[in-house]
């Protein structure tokens, strides 16, 4: 069953740039969609306009229910208010709904192995802390779809591989829907249960692998290099004829 | 610590050499006065200065405390709203750019000539609205777009952007704009009673108007460094307040190595 299905999504901006067109996308409820192209592709558009940040110019995006679920958002960069401490960071989506649950946001921190740091303010963290804290914030509404826009891209390869382990985790242990956008083609052949290839510019669905959702998750499994190749071929194929203006 | 105690010397060596010149080249005290016959005057009118201080002192602050409100809020309004921008931006700047000491004569006019306060008010008002104004702009517009996405996304009332983003992140422009502010709502009070004139104001500037009258050049000295003590205890109490808020959200300057 589809939690969210875009059906000839285009977004066009007033300067006459197309970041999409005609994109038709399902992500089936409980699924960990990545979301694979070159820069410029318009994943991030996509997402805003998942997320209703942005609206549409062509096409719908239809949810299962009525409604969009209650979403959680991870950025590219961590976000965090400066002057909060971290208990306030990841409780801002419940303060702005009026709501106060300092045990949710426990638990949100103790997800990401944070809990011991709810007082600390962002700049006393790490980068990856940071990220962490990012994603706690985005867990902590209990959210049915969780969307995360290049969230590691910053991070060094030993902090990405870990996030990428808790990510992995939290999906499973929570049953949410995911959808990822990234550059790597590791990362998005590690996580997928289905993997979505966009077009250069305009962006459009070039392609889509399904994988098993509950495969094993080692880079040393079998599947594993097979999906790098195939997502790599796919990616090639979008970028043919595309150096002089990567 | 000798970085503290320097430009305490030096003022303490400079008022020495001013007082032993004058002394030894018998300057006239109708064009210099010493510093001892300063500290004279100032000693032997205290009580009227320091009333007069206190006048000022509160003219300038019942400015600030005007032009801190009116300049965060027409701020906010104007990054809210590009019609506030349109129509209300180019008036605040042309009242900026206008010298306030042409304006001066119309607001008193304005004000009533019989309530020279008022326009006092105005006048120093409208000097220390801007800086509030302009540099609470500027830091709203530096907020990241991505802080404002995650309120947007998280479903934030206009009240939750403005408490919870937009008024903390413009905190430490805020009390710098505060600091700046206090500086020009003293000189557009001065400024003020200089153009009220005659016997209507009661401020330190007027007291030393009138000592220039009546050729008491030492209380107009008097006055004159009453009048500096006061920018400078403003300054140096605002910079305080900004340095603890900086320093609480960790932005203020790291410590200098030591041995500078
Ligand atoms: N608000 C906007 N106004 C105008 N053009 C925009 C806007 N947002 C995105 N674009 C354009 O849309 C295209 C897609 O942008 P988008 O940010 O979605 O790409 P992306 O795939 O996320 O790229 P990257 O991998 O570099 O993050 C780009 O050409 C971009 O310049
Ligand atoms: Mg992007």
């Amino acid at each position: 069953m589809s939690l969210l299905r875009l059906e000839g999504v285009g977004r066009r901006f007033g300067d006459g740039v197309t970041a999409l067109a005609g994109v038709d996308l399902d992500v089936p409820a409980g699924a960990f969609v990545t979301l694979l192209g070159a820069s410029g592709s318009g994943k991030t558009t996509l997402l805003r306009l998942i997320a209703g940040l942005d609206q549409p110019s062509d096409g719908r995006i239809v949810w299962a229910g009525d409604a969009a679920p209650t979403l959680g958002y991870v950025f590219q960069a961590p976000t965090l208010l400066p002057w909060a401490t971290v208990a306030e960071n990841v409780a801002l989506p419940l303060t702005l709904a009026g709501r106060r649950d300092p045990e949710a946001v426990t638990a949100a921190l103790a997800a990401v192995g944070l809990e011991g740091r709810a007082e600390a303010r962002p700049r006393e963290l790490s980068g990856g802390m940071q990220m962490r804290v990012s994603i706690a914030r985005a867990l902590v509404a209990r959210p049915t779809l969780l969307l995360l826009d290049e969230p590691f891209a910053a991070l060094d390869e030993i902090t990405r591989d870990r996030l990428g382990v808790l990510l992995q985790r939290l999906w499973r242990e929570q049953g949410l829907t995911i959808v990822f956008v990234t550059h790597s083609i590791p990362e998005a052949a590690y996580h997928a249960s289905r993997a979505v290839v966009l077009d250069r510019a305009p962006g459009r669905v070039a392609a889509t692998f399904d994988f098993a959702a509950d495969r094993p998750r080692e880079r040393t499994s079998p599947g594993y290099f097979a999906a790098c190749a195939d997502l790599a071929a796919a990616l090639a194929r979008t970028m043919a004829g595309a150096h002089e203006d990567a | 610590m000798l970085e503290r105690l320097a430009p305490v010397a030096v003022t303490v060596a400079l008022i020495a050499l001013w007082e032993g010149l004058v002394r030894a080249l018998a300057v006239d005290p109708f064009v210099l006065p010493a510093p001892s016959a300063i500290g004279a005057a100032l000693v032997a009118s205290a009580p009227s200065l320091l009333a007069a201080l206190l006048h000022t002192l509160t003219i300038t602050w019942i400015a600030l405390a005007l032009a801190l409100p009116s300049g965060v809020g027409l701020a906010f309004l104007i990054h809210r709203s590009a019609l506030a921008e349109a129509g209300i931006l180019p008036i605040a700047v042309v009242l900026q750019a206008t010298p306030v000491v042409a304006i001066a004569p119309i607001i008193i006019i304005w004000t009533g000539v019989d309530q020279p306060d008022r326009a006092l008010v105005v006048i120093a008002w409208i000097v220390a609205f801007f800086p509030v104004l302009s540099t609470l702009l500027s830091a709203l517009k530096a907020i990241d777009p991505a802080l404002h996405d995650l309120f947007s996304l998280y479903g934030a009332s206009g009240r939750a952007r403005f408490v919870r983003l937009e008024l903390p992140a413009s905190l430490p422009a805020l009390v710098s704009a505060l600091k700046v502010a206090s500086g020009l709502a003293l000189i557009g009070a001065v400024v003020g009673e200089y153009a009220a004139g005659s016997g209507a104001a009661q401020g330190l500037a007027w007291r030393l108007i009138e000592a220039g009258n009546r050729l008491e050049i030492p209380t107009m000295f008097a006055c004159l460094a009453l009048l500096s003590a006061l920018g400078l205890a403003q300054y140096a109490l605002l910079g305080g307040l900004e340095r603890w808020v900086l320093t609480r959200r960790g932005l203020a300057a790291s410590r200098r190595p030591a041995g500078r």
